[in-house]
């Protein structure tokens, strides 16, 4: 207990630096992914990717990311456990912090497709049961969280297979596809615009400080909903269409309507993915900090910190700015037949569930969630060529990432005890 | 910097089935010149024109090559894999009967008689008619790919494999009656120039034959 009270500020600002720099690797390198869709289907610059991502990450990190940080902070651990001992717990989630940073870099110098979200929630769980037992990890929602991590891959894939097909049947299946696009096109922006607003106003708008009824949440929503979708029919309307460019090939100025939808959900997946990925760097930071402004005890309930959530979404801004965008050129360059119409239907399936298990504080894989959108467009036969191993790639990727998160905190964890205990 | 995103997505086959295509389709239309030539008896044209057609043979052959290390077993692919890899085989073949014909034509350099030159002409183009037809049919694939292979742009499709057939049908008849011509004038002809000409009017029906083979692949990959 002295302790907390003698070297708090310190702990508090390494946390902080720490919980820095994994938001900071977010940045650098998850963001990517979200963003490299929409730039390889030539919906966006560069620039224009770079500066979408810095808006929704952080907005979606700042107003719907509260929930599964609180996943993080407290859902995994017992947090009675703690109640004579609460140095440990910042001494873990410290460590955790730590060992989540070394194996991501570790791993992508080796570009082994590693999960941010399965590192850390790896080393809570490992600090936790060697620090003060098994029987204090809630095992139930750690089951939970693995269980989702099988899913909303699932999930995703089965809601980007629906979504491709409804704009096959709708759009390209017709007598004038083109006609048909600036019709439909804005009825999906609506869709997406509404599902997004409304986690975020149920979940998150409430440490914002607005509380709003249910039903005056679905007004909300829905009038939120309907200025997109007017805004989406606006732009299509202005749109040139070149007649010869679809002499080439005969959808080139359907793909131009579906490139303005892909703008905005890449917004959707910008937002969705500061919404869960943030959770991962800030979670640790907010127990810790949680912990040593109430002076060693441990609440349930304490709202976060004003600041904790901007800091992550500060830290994921200067890692997009820094590294992420070289990141993201590669991905665009490479991912060559991924055509708006494509794109468009992986990223809303994605950020829709990605968003869903963020309003449900469960803190899954934003990357392995939109490579299964990409197989469900892969299963409706709209993708060229997708490789299999992936699936497997991933699962390795798990089954190694879990453990070694684990290993990595337990030590991590005693050298800061012994460290701390020693002063 | 490899990412686990960016590994889902292989090579597309795609554009290369269609950039080989359009090499094949180039190396038979080159048949054209080639037998302008050998109606003159200007052997050292046809000999150039050869040449041009070896070298896009050999073009043809390095990107079909290319289509088949790029699609190992375990690429999931919105069509069969082995109906890929026969079509480009198919494909292939086209171009290798346009050289074979200029090889076997230029070796023995045979004359093709005056009063058939113009009907042999209208089968030659007729039967490139065909390869022309299977070279669009094949360049719908990115379209086919935009509508998940299903729908309208399928139907499109089979009625151009429809249309492949009529002209096949075409040039079967228009050999049968040149073969006829070269019947009543085995008389007057030189024996082995007589088994050349006839080799050669079914090698050149093979160029149809084989375009028709390629519009069949096709419609197997589309019914699924």
């Amino acid at each position: 207990m002295e302790i907390l009270a003698q070297y708090g500020h310190v702990l508090v600002i390494v946390a902080a630096l720490f919980g820095f720099f994994m938001a900071y690797g977010v940045g650098a390198n998850d963001v990517a992914n979200a963003m490299g869709t929409s730039v390889g289907s030539k919906a966006l610059t560069l620039k224009q990717a770079l500066i979408i991502a810095a808006i929704f990450e952080a907005s979606g990190a700042w107003l719907a990311g509260g929930e599964v940080t609180s996943t993080i902070r407290s859902g995994i651990v017992d947090a009675e456990a703690f109640k004579q001992v609460p140095q440990l717990l910042v001494y873990g989630m410290i460590g955790s912090l730590l060992a989540a940073g070394t194996w991501l870099l570790v791993a992508s110098h080796y570009g082994w497709p590693v999960s941010t979200t399965h590192s850390i929630v790896g080393a809570i769980i490992g600090f936790a049961s060697v620090g003060v037992g098994m029987d204090y990890v809630h095992w139930d929602a750690v089951g939970g969280i693995v269980g989702s991590w099988v899913v909303t891959p699932l999930l995703s894939g089965v809601l980007a297979f629906l979504i491709f097909m409804s704009a096959q049947h709708f759009i390209f299946n017709t007598d004038s596809p083109l006609k048909a696009a600036k019709k439909f096109v804005p009825y999906y922006m609506f869709f997406a615009a509404y599902i997004m607003s409304y986690v975020t106003v149920t979940k998150g708008l409430k440490h914002v400080g607005l509380d709003l009824s249910t039903n005056e949440g679905i007004l909300l929503c829905f009038a939120i909903a309907l200025v997109v979708a007017l805004i989406g029919a606006f732009a299509i309307s202005r749109l040139k269409i070149d007649p010869d460019a679809d002499k080439e090939m005969h959808f080139t100025n359907v793909e131009k309507i579906f490139g303005i939808l892909m703008i905005f959900t890449a917004c959707c997946m910008a937002f969705a993915h500061g919404s869960n990925d943030v959770a991962n760097a800030i979670g640790p930071l907010a127990a810790v900090v949680g912990i040593i402004q109430s002076g060693g005890q441990i609440l349930d309930k304490v709202s976060l910190d004003w600041w904790i959530l901007p800091l992550g979404a500060i830290g994921i801004v200067v890692g997009l700015a820094t590294l992420g965008a070289k990141v993201i050129q590669t991905i665009g360059e490479n991912i060559t037949h991924l055509t708006p119409s494509r794109g468009f239907a992986a990223e809303i399936a994605a950020a829709t569930t990605v968003v869903v298990a963020s309003g449900m504080g469960l803190p899954i894989s934003t990357t392995q969630t939109l490579v299964g959108a990409v197989l469900g467009v892969g299963m409706a036969r709209g993708i060229a060529a997708l490789n299999l191993g992936v699936i497997r790639n991933i699962f390795v990727s798990w089954v190694v990432t879990l453990p070694i998160g684990a290993f990595l905190s337990i030590i991590f964890f005693y050298v800061i005890k012994t460290v701390m205990e020693a002063l | 910097m490899p990412s686990a995103f960016l590994a889902v997505f292989a090579k597309s086959p795609i554009k290369p089935i269609e950039e080989h295509i359009r090499k094949v389709l180039a190396a038979s239309e080159q048949l054209l010149p080639f037998f302008a030539a050998v109606y003159n008896k200007d052997w050292d044209t046809a000999a150039e024109v050869r040449k041009v057609i070896v070298s896009l043979e050999k073009e043809a052959d390095t990107l079909k090559r290319d289509i088949r290390v790029h699609l190992p077993r375990g690429l999931f692919l919105p069509v069969d894999r082995t109906d890929i890899l026969e079509l480009v085989s198919q494909q292939d073949k086209i171009a290798n009967k346009a050289k074979d014909i200029t090889g076997r034509v230029l070796g023995r350099e045979l004359e093709i008689p005056a009063p058939i030159q113009q009907e042999f002409n209208a089968y030659l183009q007729r039967c490139i008619d065909a390869v022309a037809l299977a070279c669009e049919a094949i360049n719908e694939l990115d379209e086919l790919l935009e509508t998940g292979f299903r729908g309208r742009e399928v139907d499109l499709v089979i009625k151009m494999v429809a249309k492949i057939d009529e002209i096949e049908h075409d040039t079967d008849e228009m050999q049968i009656s040149l073969r006829k011509f070269v019947r009543k004038s085995e008389s007057v002809l030189n024996p082995v120039d007589v088994m050349f000409l006839y080799r050669t009017l079914e090698w050149v029906g093979d160029l149809a034959d084989t375009a028709l083979k390629v519009g069949s692949r096709l419609e197997i990959m589309l019914a699924r």
